[in-house]
């Protein structure tokens, strides 16, 4: 086989190879080209996050609007803290708002909704690089749910 | 016959130290100083020899493999509801495990003796020494391009089979079993890191690639010059490079995951 033709064909093959990669970056991973855009980092601080993991997608109303970068624990009120990532096209949302970890479905991941809060005057504006959020709602622990229900069962019998 | 049975632990030590000893002086030859002043078209040609000679076996095997996975998977899956994940499942344990390693042995089988049968050949019919004679490296003409191609063809190979297998299993979930299309994705896309899964998945490749490439032409360097010897190292290619393949996945794998 000459020479142009071995290289003709190792082309194509490097070629299928670069595009199969992109396919698996692309497709598979699921990493879009434009990227995420800019993002500013806000910490909430709860009392418990459960079973919470890093990349988990922080929704307002179901949409995905930032995602957990980092949870660390507060040394000092050794309270957990989670460093949230927000994407700047997403828009702005006031400082009121609340933070809380949900899980979707009974068995599914957890994610931290976002419940934007009001502005009602030039006191509270709208949550900038840094900012604490305290108002959060912890995760629900199954376990201690459980436990709840069946104190109470056993209390209402007496 | 204590005596006796220590010498034989002694003389085991002593030759398994001097075969590695032997070959990474081997390794070094090829890769230390000037390279060939025509590496580049050697190599595009092992690349040729290597990886499109091979891409059929490979693509064959990813699609099969593909749509078993997918057909497995599913089965279990569906007990708990759960065949929507049926995407993250086969995505997942392909380009973690199965392609890079699936990939590695059928590299392995299909290029790893053509390469040990190959130099076996020149080496016990004087062509390498012959090519020494004339005052060209048989390292730096025959071994580094090859070793070169290797190691770039085959995490090729394996991205090929990863997206041919995925296909595979795409076919088998939606097309046949009725999984939702866009959920065999979905669930395949949130799970699917690019820095844990894709990137860790071509390194181990890149690793076995290396290994394997370097014991093939190893052995078909140090051929004993006759036709048995070639088989035998033929055969001892494709065995010790799957062996290698297989203990190196694991620890990769304890480092990576």
């Amino acid at each position: 086989m000459s020479q142009r033709k071995v290289e003709l064909w190792v082309g194509a093959f490097v070629f299928a190879g670069v595009l199969a990669f992109f396919v698996l970056v692309l497709s598979v991973a699921g990493i879009s080209l434009k990227g995420v855009g800019s993002t500013y980092i806000v910490y909430g601080e709860f009392n418990n996050v459960g079973g919470l993991k890093t990349r988990a997608p922080v929704k307002v109303g179901g949409v995905v609007v930032g995602r957990v970068t980092d949870i660390t624990l507060d040394t000092k009120n050794l309270t957990p803290i989670v460093k949230i990532s927000m994407y700047k096209n997403k828009g702005v949302y006031p400082e009121t708002s609340s933070l809380s970890i949900l899980t979707s479905g009974l068995l599914g991941a957890q994610y931290i909704a976002l419940i934007p809060g009001f502005i009602d005057d030039e006191d509270n504006g709208v949550l900038k690089n840094g900012d604490k959020i305290s108002d959060t709602k912890s995760a629900l622990v199954l376990d201690d749910l459980i436990g709840k229900l069946i104190y109470s069962k056993n209390k209402n019998k007496k | 016959m204590t005596i006796s049975f220590i010498r034989g632990i002694g003389k085991a030590t002593i030759s398994l130290i001097s075969v590695i000893g032997c070959a990474c002086l081997f390794l070094l030859r090829a890769l230390w100083g000037k390279p060939h002043k025509n590496l580049f078209s050697l190599f595009i040609r092992q690349v040729f020899q290597l990886g499109i000679l091979s891409l059929p076996i490979i693509l064959t095997a990813g699609l099969f493999i593909g749509m078993v996975l997918a057909f497995q998977a599913y089965y279990v899956l569906v007990n708990y509801a759960a065949e929507q994940s049926l995407g993250s499942m086969v995505a997942l344990s392909l380009l973690r495990e199965l392609g890079p390693v699936i990939t590695a042995l059928l590299f392995a089988g299909r290029a790893g003796s053509a390469l040990t049968a190959e130099i076996g050949l020149m080496q016990s019919t004087d062509q390498l020494a012959s090519m020494e004679m004339m005052a060209v490296s048989p390292f730096k003409r025959i071994i580094a391009p090859r070793l070169l191609a290797g190691v770039i063809v085959l995490p090729l190979l394996t991205l090929l089979f990863n997206v041919i297998a995925i296909f595979g299993g795409h076919m088998v979930g939606v097309t046949w079993l009725g999984i939702d299309s866009g959920a065999y994705l979905s669930t395949m896309q949130s799970s699917v890191h690019f820095g844990g899964d894709i990137v860790n998945g071509m390194i181990k490749s890149a690793v076995f690639a290396f290994l394997i490439t370097w014991v093939a032409l190893f052995n078909g360097y140090y051929v004993v010059p006759t036709s048995q010897g070639i088989s035998h190292s033929t055969t001892q290619t494709v065995v010790i490079s799957s062996l290698f393949v297989l203990a190196m996945d694991f620890l990769l794998t304890v480092l990576m995951f």
